[in-house]
């Protein structure tokens, strides 16, 4: 069996994020790290392979900056890695297109994706390439079982869970609550030096969405401090009740 | 004429949910600035509420109706609603961004070939372009995107278009659908014990580390009680197992936007002013005056929870009778 697990290597969740002169995104001490919900999806992936055998691909797609995401995933026990390289946009449609068909390649019928990237917070690039692949597909998951074809799996809705059934192939993206993810072992990060990176060549379809300019959000100006004990709940109701209108 | 814009409204047990109103306003703005009109349609297996869809701005609703449609079944919505759309030659469908439209909203674009916006909140129309605002980043920075085909999705972020009453006939037409394909399938729903949901609410009361164990969260839930508020918490809390995963805020957890958040014992990590920061009025209760949180609270008690929140939970009880 060959599982498939697509990550992305995003700015670290602590990054403040600045632009430069022309409107863009300033990438300049940014630091970077697996995207955080990409580590459930890759230890989903060791999971399945523990129970099931066979080999995982680990994929991102991008700029060469990706393999260094790549080589965390190959250090925390994931078998193979994938780079579609290209340098510049694309929207998550062309990256799902490029996706499925390198997964189509490999013939893999499990494949994870986390469920959003906490960088452009699309939330759509596994959704996108299980349409195009015509592969069923479980989102926000927080528990899965797969038992021969038969896939069973909670997904995170407003107020509880949905248990869904469905079955192979599938993709699942993955959320928080769906295991812990595992630290990459010593042994592992040394092995995962020895491994190549396949480099694989892409080209970008017309994007559907295109970004048009990236503004910052607007400051708050510093609000008022009323107090530093209980005597300040008096006002802090009045507050609330006059200026915010919301009692 | 046929409706250019089609608005997914999502029910759950048969209701039809408040941020489905929601989107029925920015399908109003969209129509009132292409010149289109728009309709909407529901899946489900008999609508109990559709009374709240008057004077709404709505004029055509089609409800398709199975007893295995009550439930979510990806495979079998995704069909429903390409065919409804391709049948009315749409441009654009509209979806609330919750569990739900996150869900669907991209597999018909793909089935469609559509450009996809997920989390908006905000839509210019210049030249005949929709430049649609998205928050990226968890609410770092906001994104202005194009969608440069024919067929457009977008999801809308909850709590952001106010609903506005507007005098209106309602049609409603009853499709009774045959033999959905439900190849993917929710079997069943389990209810968490807390009623009200983070993502939904339109207060919230956190909390973080500052109240140093489970059992004192009961001060956090007596004021959620008397507001009416969900409960919500910080990363840090979610970890130490003292809250489960679906109240945290922030970056890796939910973002919101309620009318009001309020924020006890948490420091005001960047992560967690990510996801809460754009809420309308912020209060923060915390003990250190150079806690972060204060840089974004539009009012700052600098003092002890343990005090402070049996006092604020008396006065809103107090107000409420
Ligand atoms: C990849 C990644 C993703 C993350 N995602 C999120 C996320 O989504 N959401 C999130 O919240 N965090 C997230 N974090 C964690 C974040 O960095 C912080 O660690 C976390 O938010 C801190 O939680 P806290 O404010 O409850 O705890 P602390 O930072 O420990 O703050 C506790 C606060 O309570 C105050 N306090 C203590 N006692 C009292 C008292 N008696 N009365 C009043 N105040 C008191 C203290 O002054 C302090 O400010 C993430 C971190 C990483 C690395």
């Amino acid at each position: 069996m060959k599982i498939a697990v697509c990550i992305n290597y995003v700015p670290d969740t602590a990054s403040k994020i600045k632009l430069t002169d022309d409107n863009r995104i300033d990438e300049n001490g940014l630091s970077y790290v697996i995207n955080p919900f990409d580590e459930f999806a890759i230890e989903e992936a060791l999971k399945t392979k523990e129970k099931f055998g066979g080999e995982i691909f680990a994929i991102s797609a991008g700029n060469d900056a990706k393999k260094e995401g790549i080589k965390k995933a190959l250090a925390m026990g994931v078998d193979n890695g994938i780079l579609l390289k290209y340098d510049g946009y694309m929207d998550p449609f062309n990256i799902a297109d490029n996706l499925a068909a390198q997964i189509k390649t490999l013939g893999s019928n499990i494949v994870f994706f986390g469920r959003q990237s906490v960088d452009y917070d699309n939330g759509i690039t596994g959704l996108l390439t299980a349409e195009l692949l015509n592969y069923n597909c479980i989102s926000i998951v927080t528990k899965l079982d797969i038992q021969g074809n038969e896939v069973t799996a909670e997904r995170e809705i407003e107020g509880g869970k949905e248990v869904v059934k469905s079955t192979l192939p599938i993709v699942i993206t993955t959320q928080k609550g769906l295991n812990e993810p595992r630290y990459a072992t010593l042994k592992g990060i040394m092995a995962s030096k020895k491994k190549v990176i396949e480099e694989i060549n892409i080209t970008s379809v017309s994007n559907l969405v295109e970004n048009v300019s990236y503004k910052l959000p607007k400051v708050k100006n510093p609000g008022r401090i009323l107090g530093s004990d209980a005597s300040a709940v008096n006002e802090l109701v009045k507050l609330l009740r006059d200026e915010a209108k919301i009692i | 004429m046929n409706s250019k814009i089609l608005v997914i409204l999502e029910q759950r047990e048969n209701k039809i949910k408040k941020s489905s109103l929601e989107t029925i306003e920015a399908a109003k703005l969209f129509a009132s600035r292409l010149n289109y009109n728009f309709e909407a349609l529901v899946i489900g297996n008999g609508i109990e509420n559709l009374d709240i869809l008057q004077n709404t701005g709505l004029s055509t609703l089609t409800e398709y109706k199975n007893s295995d449609l009550e439930l979510y079944s990806p495979s079998a919505y995704k069909k429903i609603i390409v065919e409804h759309f391709n049948k009315l030659s749409g441009e654009i469908i509209l979806f609330a961004n919750t569990s739900f439209g996150k869900d669907l909203a991209p597999r018909i674009a793909a089935s469609l070939k559509a450009g996809c916006i997920t989390d908006c909140t905000n839509f210019d129309f210049s030249d005949g372009n929709i430049i649609c605002s998205k928050p990226i980043f968890a609410g770092k920075a906001i994104s202005e995107l194009k969608v440069n085909s024919p067929l457009k999705v977008f999801t809308i972020r909850t709590n952001v278009f106010k609903i506005v009453p507007a005098e209106c006939k309602l049609d409603i037409i009853t499709e009774h659908f045959e033999a959905p394909d439900l190849t993917t399938k929710v079997i069943e729903i389990n209810k968490q014990d807390s009623k009200l949901d983070v993502a939904e609410a339109d207060i919230i009361i956190s909390g973080g580390r500052g109240l140093k164990s489970p059992e004192n969260f009961a001060l956090v839930e007596k004021l959620a009680q008397a507001f009416g508020a969900a409960v919500g918490a910080s990363r840090a809390v979610v970890d130490a197992g003292w809250r489960p995963h679906s109240e945290q805020v922030g970056q890796t957890g939910k973002t919101v936007s309620p009318s009001l958040y309020i924020a006890c014992g948490i420091s005001g990590a960047i992560q967690h002013l990510a996801g809460m920061s754009s809420s309308k009025y912020i209060v923060a209760i915390n003990k250190d005056a150079d806690a972060p949180i204060f840089s974004v609270a539009d009012y700052g008690i600098t003092g002890d929870v343990f005090e402070i929140l049996p006092v604020l939970t008396e006065q809103i009880n107090k107000l409420k009778q």
